[in-house]
């Protein structure tokens, strides 16, 4: 790969905490390498700041790999930026050329108040999966793992779903800030599997009646949360949940 | 005196016995003691979950927004279980043997052949919980090999092992919420422990959000923290990880056991600036169909798939026949290592070898899905594209993340890798039960030293988490509180409480007084450098005592000069970093005590002066076969305590891949 540099323009979101309203700041950053993350680009803008006494940008982050679901930037219009199936800390510079302005932004929707600048609150998603997203086994000596054979498609298929991060990224793009990605994700990852069946309905109920409860809105099936997931979690799973919704419904006494 | 209250009897039957004659706690008495869990990586959220079903009053503690984010998320490859589904001749002691070997005879055998029983155990609750490991076609688990053993025991979900394995327990753990048995607290970081007649009775945590101080208490209070890779400031850990739990821990007489007992992982993504901030792993499972090779002529500059088959040195396969690739960690490292130093290295730094996946894409798997497809004969470019799909659907995920990094395509391109730092060995010192040299207080996880000796094998560390946490605890705790079920919840406001709050509430308006010039991310990566050079893959005398005086100099200018910006009373991420860091400098100048005591090589601790002729690691059992539990005493004042390690099954013997 050719290497180059660049100097950019960041327009920022700075909200120092839920109280106070936010407004967009901008910044020059200089000399920024294309085998950068953008989060390290990111840093180097915090070092400056810190080095000239002002107060650094305050982002979430952990794994910088794509698999905590912890990084959360709204990056010129779109959750975690330009890359298809991407989270914003494998997002590299390279997308970038010289002169370019980014508009940086956190998750906005009701049920994911901002902490601080990027940070928001998503303890919501937590409580969903206390509603019911679990198999109820305690510890302790279940069968043998080889005992009940599950069909390798539904096992993959499973797993795909069960590979959400949890990031939110289909709220952020959603225009009513539906979490139905993020729950049916959930549920077909448990219902696909022979040990997950004895909830399933209570389950999809549950957890649909505490997502209402936490402020998401309705889904529409626009399927702009789709189009942003960092994991490729597929639309069909709404479709799966709303199924999985009904059944429980019609057979719930 | 170290009691490590190994229980009597013969190795296979003292987890049995132990768990035959072990004090219980009745379920009603359960409801009335308060058990403090930090971390809700695997390790601590398996053990919430556990001890929340047994009816115990949990508290989980994390710094993340939520469980499910700790580290072990990210763990790629696989876990470990003697099931031998593969019928290629495993068993609960093979893996026993394998793990002592593979950690160069510095672990404790009762501990070990403990964690390979109870391996069985771990793959049958994950499954019962929904964690979706690959399959084959008949619907039965499958499994991969790992490096360090000649058998297939490892399970896993694609290149996401940890996430698959922690979402599992994470929702376990978030039932128990559900029901009212586990409280959890996110966005808070444990910053002491308190300590009431001799016991730990609590922790002073800070809420990251608000920035106020608040006291927990707990019958028991249980560190399941985590590793401390990052005081090398470049590491596959998560950028938060850190040693703070431990460390205060430690200052408060817990012993810390082997701390310069350090993974290298060999196959890593290289450095490419100085803007770098963390490095990312490239799973060992990639060793199973990845092969690796450097030019055979010095300086080579053509490009890899220009070099011509006669022209390439597999030197782990030259080397070491018998396990070729899949020699342990420690070996594959060095090995990378010795060819760059020797000028053999490639990319634009020389610091890099290759792994290849081209042979076994073609060979392995393309000819075996031509075959199963019927197609007749079929030309390179088919079996390209066949041999592709399958490399995809195993581990997809890493040649992404690959390609995302470097631009470059792995599928086309062989990988270019580098050893870096990955996991810690050293941590607690603990017992059988888990415990730490101060009563009550507890370690589980990565943050304990326990079993994995000198060198951890591949896909052992989800085992050991998950041992830990779901298996062990929620036997070797009850032992514990069975006396203490009279003892009633203390109020916070005694005055153990009051003062350790103070402490805390000191150590940080001195940081934040400080007011110098310096970033803490500035210190941080000085004090990685110097970790790295002097206490990294290579470690000798002149090198450690100069590491040492580094450290210590580093230690004054950071209490003078440190710039940590915004107030107290806040979300404050650079704050936070600034603890962290302050404790990473103690503790690096304790790694290379230990590292500059422990003069024998064993394992990834590689003193230049102990090698063989091959420059292979020489052990010296006769000076060396103990654990160095370290006693903090005073600022860089240490009292060594020897824990001496008996060998009565797997005796000892020069290790050999060859
Ligand atoms: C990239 C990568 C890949 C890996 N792949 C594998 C693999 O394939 N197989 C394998 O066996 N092992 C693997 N490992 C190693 C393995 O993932 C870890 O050793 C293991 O997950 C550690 O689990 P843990 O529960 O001990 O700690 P962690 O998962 O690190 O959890 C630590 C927890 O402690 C909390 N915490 C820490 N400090 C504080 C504090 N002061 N206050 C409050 N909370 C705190 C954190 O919030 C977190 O919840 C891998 C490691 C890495 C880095
Ligand atoms: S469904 Fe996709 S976008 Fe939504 S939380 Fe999961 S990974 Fe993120
Ligand atoms: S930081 Fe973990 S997913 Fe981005």
């Amino acid at each position: 790969m050719e290497h180059y540099t660049m100097n950019l323009t960041l327009k920022v979101w700075r909200q120092q905490n839920g109280n106070t309203p936010g407004r967009f700041e901008t910044y020059q950053v200089k000399n920024i390498s294309s085998e950068m993350s953008f989060l390290e680009m990111i840093d180097v803008l915090n070092e400056e700041m810190i080095r000239e006494g002002k107060d650094p940008i305050a982002f979430d982050h952990d794994c910088r790999e794509g698999i905590c679901g912890m990084c959360s930037m709204y990056i010129d219009g779109r959750p975690h930026g330009p890359w298809q199936q991407n989270t914003v800390c494998q997002l590299h510079m390279r997308a970038y050329k010289d002169g370019d302005t980014i508009v940086i932004e956190p998750w906005r929707a009701n049920a994911f108040p901002v902490i601080k600048d990027l940070m928001v609150d998503r303890s919501s998603f937590d409580r969903i999966i206390q509603a019911g997203g679990f198999i109820s086994v305690n510890t302790g000596s279940p069968v043998d793992a080889n005992a009940i054979p599950v069909e390798k498609n539904m096992a993959d298929a499973a797993f795909a779903a069960a590979a959400c991060i949890g990031c939110g990224a289909c709220v952020a793009a959603c225009k009513n800030s539906s979490a139905m990605l993020f729950l049916s994700a959930k549920v077909t990852h448990l219902a696909l599997l022979p040990q997950g069946h004895p909830e399933r309905r209570t389950r999809a109920m549950n957890m649909v009646a505490q997502m209402d409860k936490e402020g998401f809105g309705a889904c529409t099936n626009t399927g702009a949360c789709e189009a942003v997931c960092p994991k490729g979690i597929s639309i069909e799973n709404i479709a799966r949940l709303n199924r999985e919704y009904l059944m429980a419904g019609l057979t719930s006494e | 005196m170290l009691d490590s209250k190994i229980p009597s009897g013969p190795l296979a039957q003292k987890w049995t016995d132990y768990k035959g004659h072990v004090k219980l706690v009745n379920p009603a008495n359960k409801r009335k003691l308060e058990v403090i869990v930090v971390g809700t990586g695997l390790a601590g959220a398996s053990a919430a979950a556990s001890l929340g079903e047994l009816g115990y009053k949990v508290k989980a503690f994390c710094f993340q927004d939520s469980p499910r984010r700790a580290h072990s998320i990210a763990a790629q490859g696989g876990i470990n279980a003697a099931k031998n589904y593969q019928n290629d001749g495993d068993s609960v002691f093979r893996l026993f043997y394998d793990t002592v070997k593979g950690g160069d005879y510095r672990a404790r055998e009762a501990n070990v052949h403990r964690l390979a029983e109870v391996s069985v155990n771990i793959i049958d609750q994950c499954v019962a919980q929904g964690v979706p490991f690959a399959r084959d076609y008949g619907g039965l688990l499958n499994n991969r090999s790992f490096g360090g053993t000649q058998v297939q025991r490892t399970f896993y979900a694609a290149g996401q092992t940890g996430q698959q394995l922690l979402i599992g327990a994470y929702q376990a753990m978030e039932r128990q919420v559900a029901l009212g048995n586990v409280q959890q607290f996110t966005r808070h970081e444990m910053l002491d422990v308190v300590i009431i007649d001799g016991k730990a009775r609590g922790i002073i945590c800070r809420n990251l959000v608000t920035g106020e101080l608040e006291r927990h208490f707990g019958h028991a209070v249980l560190l399941c923290t985590g590793g401390y890779g990052n005081v090398f400031y470049l590491s596959t850990n998560a950028m938060g990880s850190n040693v703070t739990a431990a460390w205060k821990a430690h200052k408060k007489g817990a012993f810390f056991g082997n701390p310069c007992f350090t993974q290298i992982h060999p196959t890593c993504i290289p450095v490419s600036g100085d803007h770098q901030s963390k490095l990312t792993l490239m799973s060992e499972s990639l060793r199973n169909d990845g092969r690796i090779w450097v030019p055979k002529q010095k300086g080579d500059k053509r490009k890899p798939n220009d070099i011509p088959e006669e022209e390439r040195d597999y030197y782990l396969e030259r080397r070491y026949p018998a396990f070729g690739n899949l020699v342990p960690r420690d070996v594959a490292s060095r090995a990378a290592k010795e060819r760059c130093d020797a000028g053999y290295g490639v990319g634009t730094t020389g610091q890099a070898v290759y792994l290849d996946f081209k042979y076994n894409l073609i060979n392995k798997y393309g000819k075996a899905e031509a075959n199963k497809q019927g197609i007749q004969n079929p030309d390179l470019d088919t079996l390209i594209r066949l041999g592709k799909e399958v490399v995809k659907e195993e581990y997809g995920n890493l040649f992404d993340m690959y390609e995302k990094i470097t631009g470059e395509n792995p599928y086309e391109v062989p990988m270019r890798i580098y050893p870096a730092v990955h996991y810690t060995m050293g941590g607690l010192w603990v017992d059988y039960e888990l415990m730490t040299t101060v009563k009550g207080l507890y370690a589980l996880g990565e943050a304990n030293f326990s079993d994995h000796g000198a060198n951890r094998l591949g896909a052992s560390a989800l085992m050991q988490g998950l041992a830990d946490g779901y298996f062990v605890i929620p036997y070797t705790i009850g032992n514990y509180l069975a006396d203490d079920i009279a003892t009633k919840p203390i109020p916070t406001d005694h005055p153990a409480f009051v003062a350790a709050e103070k402490e805390v509430a000191d150590r940080i308006s001195t940081l934040m007084n400080v007011k110098g010039k310096q970033t803490v991310e500035s210190f941080h990566k000085r004090l990685g450098k110097i970790m790295w050079e002097k206490c990294g893959m290579a470690r000798n005398e002149n090198g450690l005592k100069e590491a040492i005086t580094e450290i210590r100099e580093l230690k004054k200018e950071f209490w003078s000069d440190v710039r940590i910006p915004g107030s107290v009373n806040e979300m404050n991420p650079e704050l936070d970093k600034a603890g962290r860091v302050a404790d990473f400098i103690e503790l690096g100048e304790l790694m290379c005590l230990d590292a500059l005591n422990r003069n024998e090589s064993c394992g990834g601790h590689f003193r230049e002066e102990s090698q063989t002729e091959e420059g292979e690691a020489l052990r010296n059992d006769a000076g060396f076969s103990y654990v160095a539990a370290w006693e903090f005493k005073a600022e860089h004042d240490w009292n060594l305590h020897k824990e001496e390690l008996s060998f009565e099954v797997a005796k000892p013997t020069q290790r050999s891949y060859k």
